[in-house]
């Protein structure tokens, strides 16, 4: 991918695609999961430079829990699911049945490894939706988590964009629970494929590349 | 009556204030923020650097503030230009950490935060400009604030510690 401002409104609309395939097939496993319905958003492509990214998403000092992990096989790339650390708290404490729960108390290891449980999850039926659509072999490398500055998390996602130039392709889906709103989810999952991996998914689909 | 402003640098970006103003950028994580200034003059220029060496960009028009080698060369030239003196000229420098500690994801980007570090120090040598101080290295992200009048750089973390250096 030489420019990504040679991207066409088509091949917008395929990566926009991509985030509802897969955030699509991730917001069902989290439904099954939590037996509660969660909504989607239409997915969001945006092309920026790295520091207006940070800004649309909140600012780079907000605070989140994300759980990273890196997609391996033909279309490589990174992806992050992110929330605000209180929903994080309550997944957690969902999960294990425990109400005490804090990611400040001692039980603060086991909580991890169920936050990044639910990533695992949740990443992996992402990537399955978006390897059957396009045929191609995609699998996610183990979770790792941080909460965090999502400025100091996100960036390492930008690190191989940020070798071909100054923007970034961010295709962000958020989901929601807007029944329960004293209990909302407000999770996002960002998908950030490496550059060379947009041609491959756009031939992928029987589409031009670039 | 002050009229000071905090001028706010992004990934990637750099700039220079001259006292009663301040700089600042927020959320470091394997990126290094690199501060040299000019403690007499009151001078000081900020980057927000993510990659060690232009040797790794891929083509294209290289920007100055995203790779170590280049930002701190342009950085000095910004604070000279600014009225830094060559030869008072010093830095402080924070960031570089590993922010995701337990994955094997990344390959040899897991590294990039140490090797940011390495390679700014490496070019501060090179223009014979001293680190007073530094706050690298962990796992945690840090947004970071310099005031050229004092020297102090500010350094806060997401468990809300500050640090001055």
């Amino acid at each position: 991918m030489d420019d990504i401002r040679n991207l066409t409104g088509m091949h917008i609309d395929i990566l926009r695609e991509i985030g509802n395939i897969g955030a699509g097939n991730a917001a069902t496993a989290l439904s099954t999961l939590l037996n509660k319905k969660i909504e989607m958003a239409v997915p969001r492509v945006q092309i920026a430079t790295f520091a207006e990214m940070m800004e649309s998403i909140g600012g780079p000092e907000q605070v989140v829990a994300c759980v990273y992990l890196r997609i391996e096989g033909e279309a490589p790339g990174n992806m992050f699911f992110v929330l605000p650390p209180e929903q994080a708290e309550r997944f957690v404490r969902r999960m294990i049945g425990d109400d005490s729960f804090s990611f400040q108390g001692e039980a603060h290891e086991l909580g991890c490894s169920a936050l990044q449980e639910l990533g695992n999850i949740l990443a992996g039926s992402y990537l399955s939706a978006l390897a059957d659509f396009t045929q191609l072999n995609l699998h996610p490398s183990v979770p790792a988590l941080a909460i965090d500055m999502i400025g100091a998390v996100l960036s390492f996602g930008l690190l191989e964009l940020s070798r071909v130039g100054d923007y970034a392709i961010l295709i962000d889906t958020a989901i929601y629970d807007e029944r329960r709103p004293d209990e909302s989810i407000n999770g996002h999952f960002f998908l950030l494929p490496d550059p060379e991996s947009f041609s491959t998914i756009f031939r992928a689909l029987g589409v031009d590349g670039l | 009556m002050s009229t000071a402003q905090a001028v706010k640098i992004g990934i990637a970006e750099m700039e220079v204030v001259i006292a009663p103003n301040v700089i600042r950028t927020c959320g470091l994580g394997s990126c290094v923020g690199v501060v040299i200034y000019d403690a007499g003059k009151a001078v000081a220029g900020m980057a927000h650097v993510m990659l060690p060496h232009s040797s790794m960009a891929r083509g294209g028009v290289i920007n100055a503030a995203k790779y170590a080698d280049t930002a701190v060369e342009a950085l000095v030239q910004l604070v000279i230009a600014a009225g830094g003196r060559k030869g008072m000229l010093k830095a402080k420098l924070a960031g570089g950490a590993q922010m995701f500690s337990f994955s094997t994801a990344g390959g040899d980007m897991m590294r990039i935060g140490a090797r940011n570090v390495e390679e700014v120090k490496r070019q501060l040598e090179r223009f014979h400009i001293p680190v007073v101080a530094e706050d690298v290295g962990g796992h945690s992200g840090r947004t970071i604030e310099f005031n050229p009048q004092t020297g102090v750089l500010s350094i806060r973390t997401a468990a809300q510690e500050i640090k001055e250096i």
